[in-house]
């Protein structure tokens, strides 16, 4: 086997067997398992389908009808026949979860008193209104002599489409889908750019400062070794983000009647391919031009305690280009959005939101592209040599005039 | 003739750390690298390596550069161990000789005869930063020679340990180089020189000042030693014209003097003045060199 695979795979299986590596899966894990079955968790705490709530019928035959209609609903009602006082000490001491006083007014239309010891539960609340907006319009129509399917009619909504007269712009459904996918890259490329960047420097900066890089760097060559460690690092992340993705598909499904709709409101149930190539495109290249630097900061500090200091700006880098392409997702066709896609920190985050959410012109892609492997190119040569003397150089603060003095290191002068 | 250093220099900025050496190490040798702190030792082996670029100069190992291609026939222990802590030897060493060129198991083997022959084979499987100082740099060591490199270098080896594993460590050494490999040193202590190198180089402030063989450079030192145990007072040699140094001693004292000839007329001058129970003419030693060359004491 080759050095660099020999590196890479050391990289990958040694940071695999970390307790780090276990910890920062399980807890994501527990985390996606939470968010998945977030609304019956939601459920079991508040009980929910518990509610019984008490009514007082003052008119005649209102609760009758009331009762029909919520027959499917996850509360249930009582008619009480007590005074409004007793039902309210009834509501005060938790009998019942609401009280709701019916009568009618002069027109034979209904209104209605909902109480409760408190109103912050406004599903429930919203829920009995809407139950009891509906009975009223039943016997206002009624009365009008309206038949049932004629309201049918006047409810149902306004056939609306949206269609936009430029070519270039996508339809609807597109832009639905796109950005589901847009938005679950970006976080997918901060969080892997945050975490595995912060990996790369500080495994560069352990092996440094525990002095075993100058046997490392006299067996093969700075320049090899830097790139088998950006890649065994991003073969951990691979790993990572597909145990993520399998579990997450896997808890999607099992609950796909309960879910699916989000799934279809954030477009993930039919992704478009070239969006999906665009995004590991970007990915890999936002990835290794993040490596990249962060190999190259770890390479200047000589103790691990250091790394955080040296890659802040690295973490402003990607901070800032996440927040400009969350604000792009709104407006994406936007003159910062247009320029900031062109900066090579921030081309995989801006250009992508651009193809996803415009039809952008294929040279314009090609032109970003070429941008970045230029700067990716362009750091891997400097990296390399700042890594190169970086790696011999220690001293006792680190700061970044601490690059140019590796950079001279690596010169002949 | 295997490693050729020519007229190699490096210069930091303004500083020069190392000034127009040129070595001949020849194959199947022990050669001694001697200085003080700063003296160019370490900067001298990076540039061997590749680790540094030099200034100017040429360094070739039978004829041809030495670049990353050669490094699975390279072993090197840096003056500065280091090694994996969270890692098991085992691991470590396997990992380190694979990326010398090695296979797994041809590394697990070899790693095994090592530990025996350190006297540690229960290290196999235990962490780096749980053994000693001394031991971890037995581990290190077998890190730099597990692959059998044609060409070894060694920075300070015997630094930090104690007497019996010095010997066990030299012990490696003598049989690595009578088994084909070139071995250059660097080393604080003189004895380890003297007694492993048959050529040597002092360097002062990257400036090469002593080089050539061991009996070349004692004997072109023109200076020797003389020992003389006597009942009587010698003080009076102090001022014998051709004595260099005379340093008191318990049973008499030790002499430098200028040439051997200077011996046989102190030997007439004390002679019938007491009672002589030892009058012994001895090489110099390197010390003795080393501080004349560098002047100042070292150690």
């Amino acid at each position: 086997m080759n050095k660099f695979w020999i590196i890479a795979s050391h990289t990958y299986l040694s940071r695999l067997k970390t307790k780090m590596f276990y910890i920062s899966t399980i807890l994501v894990l527990a985390f996606i398992m939470l968010m998945a079955n977030f609304d019956s968790i939601i459920e079991s705490f508040s009980g929910e389908g518990e509610h019984e709530i008490a009514v007082i019928d003052e008119s005649e035959g209102l609760y009758d009808t009331l009762e029909s209609s919520v027959a499917d609903k996850d509360w249930e009602i009582t008619q009480l026949t007590s005074s409004i006082e007793d039902a309210k000490q009834a509501v005060i001491n938790e009998e019942y979860s609401a009280l709701v006083t019916l009568h009618v007014d002069e027109n034979g239309l209904p209104e209605a008193t909902f109480y409760a010891n408190n109103i912050t539960d406004s599903q429930l609340v919203s829920d009995v209104q809407q139950s009891l907006q509906q009975l009223k319009v039943r016997i206002a129509t009624e009365q009008l002599g309206i038949e049932q399917a004629q309201i049918m009619d006047i409810f149902s909504p306004i056939p609306f489409e949206k269609i936009s007269l430029d070519s270039n712009s996508k339809s609807e459904e597109e832009l639905n889908q796109a950005r589901g996918i847009v938005y679950v890259m970006l976080m997918l490329l901060y969080i892997a750019v945050l975490m595995y960047g912060n990996l790369i420097a500080t495994d560069v900066a352990t092996e440094k400062s525990s002095r075993v890089m100058e046997i490392l760097v006299s067996s093969v060559s700075p320049v090899t070794h830097m790139f088998a460690k950006i890649l065994g690092i991003a073969l951990l992340g691979m790993t990572q983000v597909a145990i993520f993705i399998l579990v997450g598909f896997a808890m999607l499904q099992s609950r796909k009647s309960e879910v699916g709709g989000m799934l279809e409101s954030f477009g993930l149930e039919n992704i478009s391919t070239t969006l999906i190539l665009y995004g590991v495109l970007f990915f890999l290249l936002g990835y290794l031009l993040y490596a990249t630097l962060a190999a190259m900061l770890g390479s200047i500090v000589s103790r691990v305690e250091e790394v955080n200091q040296v890659i802040i700006p690295m973490t402003f880098l990607i901070v800032i280009a996440f927040l400009l392409s969350m604000f792009g997702m709104g407006v994406p066709d936007s003159t910062v959005v247009t320029i900031g896609s062109y900066i090579p920190f921030f081309t995989p985050m801006l250009m992508f939101v651009r193809v996803g959410l415009l039809d952008i012109a294929m040279w314009e892609v090609l032109l970003s592209v070429g941008i970045m492997v230029a700067t990716i190119l362009l750091f891997a040569f400097i990296g390399a040599k700042v890594y190169r003397g970086g790696v011999l150089l220690y001293d006792k603060s680190t700061s970044f005039k601490d690059i140019k003095k590796a950079l001279q290191l690596t010169k002949k002068g | 003739m295997s490693l050729l250093l020519k007229n190699v220099t490096k210069r930091f900025g303004k500083h020069t750390a190392v000034n127009n050496l040129s070595l001949a190490i020849p194959e199947n040798e022990m050669f001694g690298f001697l200085g003080g702190n700063g003296a160019g030792k370490t900067t001298t082996f990076r540039m061997i390596l590749g680790l540094l670029d030099r200034s100017s100069g040429e360094i070739t190992w039978n004829g041809e550069a030495i670049d990353y291609e050669k490094s699975n026939i390279i072993g090197y222990l840096p003056e500065e161990r280091g090694l994996y802590p969270k890692l098991k030897v085992k691991e470590q060493i396997v990992y380190l000789a694979r990326l010398r060129g090695m296979g797994k198991r041809e590394a697990e083997t070899e790693l095994n005869k090592w530990l025996e022959r350190f006297k540690v084979p229960e290290y196999l499987n235990q962490k780096v930063e749980e053994l000693s100082k001394g031991n971890q740099q037995k581990i290190q060591f077998i890190s730099a020679v597990i692959h059998k490199p044609k060409l070894l270098i060694l920075d300070e080896p015997f630094s930090g340990l104690d007497p019996i594993n010095v010997e066990m460590l030299k012990e490696a050494v003598i049989d690595l180089k009578n088994n084909g490999t070139s071995i250059v040193f660097s080393s604080h202590r003189m004895e380890h020189v003297e007694e492993l190198c048959e050529h040597l180089c002092i360097l002062q402030k990257g400036n090469p000042v002593v080089q050539g063989s061991l009996r070349e450079i004692k004997r072109s030192f023109g200076k020797k030693n003389l020992v003389i145990h006597a009942d009587m007072s010698l003080d009076f040699l102090k001022d014998f014209p051709g004595v260099v140094l005379y340093k008191q001693t318990s049973e008499g004292c030790v002499l430098q003097i200028s040439s051997e000839e200077v011996s046989q007329e102190i030997l007439t001058r004390i002679q019938g003045k007491g009672f002589i129970r030892k009058f012994d003419l001895v090489e110099p030693s390197l010390n003795d060199i080393f501080i004349e060359k560098v002047g100042a004491a070292y150690e």
